[in-house]
């Protein structure tokens, strides 16, 4: 965790579900469950690269079903390799399902970006900050903005100021920056709180009034 | 830029102020948080930490949206 606070309520939510029982069972029943796994897996792919599929539009030979059925097999193999770390505190379904999610989600969006090229450039925030500008409703904005346009300048390593950019401002996905950098989501996660906490701090500190989000 | 892209553009450059999971924490939790969310309704009361990442991380909060919206909908039928 980023930072110390609980990150459950104490209450479990108690799975209803038995078709964990027959994947720890073994045989035949065991068989025909694992069957039955990988075919949710696979209709959670394909849902997901369905919604997904705008996305993809501009990419030339790409088989939906065929991404659709890798996203699905990586998932039931990292189900079934964590078949004992589920711990009843969501429906069975629930927890295989989120598996197949994330995987067809990270393969549409490193398709789509594919040919895309991620160009690091501190210098796009210009195009955000110059823009603020504007009537004297957006003066304080403005000026907000363009306080934290000065500090990312100046408060933030290089490392921290490319990755805020890229994920904020660019709009590059974590997953497909992660790629490029030879890095992992949680790390350029943890690159992007630290440069956001800093912000905050160097704004406190300069006297700008922060709300928090909702 | 209008005054609520302004406003968007801070959110996105600060991300939330409260403290927040971490990415592989958000994947560990999700089904909990989703399941909470859906059956229960009190996630976000229950599991702050989790939401305030939501709110900071565009792709964990674009899993979540995909994972509320299949159990939420159901699966299509085989």
């Amino acid at each position: 965790m980023l930072d110390s606070v609980p990150m459950t309520a104490e209450a479990p939510i108690t799975s209803r579900d038995d078709l964990l029982e027959r994947l720890r069972a073994t045989g035949g029943r065991h068989d025909a469950a694992t069957r039955e796994l990988h075919a949710m897996l696979l209709r959670a792919a394909r849902y997901e690269i369905g919604r997904r599929s705008a996305a993809l539009a501009h990419v030339h030979g790409e088989d939906p079903e065929d991404l659709a059925l890798q996203a699905a097999d990586d998932a039931f193999v990292a189900v079934m390799a964590k078949l004992d770390q589920f711990r009843g505190e969501s429906r069975f379904s629930t927890w295989a399902y989120k598996f197949a999610l994330y995987e067809a989600a990270v393969r549409v969006r490193r398709r789509a970006w594919q040919h895309r090229e991620v160009v690091l450039d501190p210098e796009s925030w210009l195009t955000v900050a110059d823009g603020s500008a504007g009537p004297q409703g957006r003066h304080d904005q403005a000026e907000l903005l363009g306080a934290i346009r000065s500090m990312i300048d100046t408060k933030l390593t290089a490392r921290q100021r490319e990755v805020l950019i890229a994920l904020t401002i660019q709009g590059v996905p974590i997953d497909v920056l992660a790629e490029r950098l030879d890095s992992s989501r949680g790390a350029l996660y943890k690159t992007l709180h630290d440069a956001r906490r800093k912000l905050r701090l160097e704004l406190a500190a300069a006297g700008h009034e922060l709300e928090a989000t909702t | 830029m209008t005054r609520h892209e302004s406003n968007q553009a801070v959110d996105r450059l600060l991300g939330p102020a409260e403290p927040e999971a971490t990415c592989d924490e958000c994947f560990e939790l999700l089904d909990v948080y989703v399941d909470r969310e859906v059956l229960q309704g009190d996630a976000e009361q229950a599991m702050p930490a989790l939401a305030a990442h939501l709110r900071g991380c565009p792709a964990c909060a674009e899993d979540h949206e995909s994972l509320r919206t299949f159990v939420t909908t159901g699966p299509p039928a085989a």
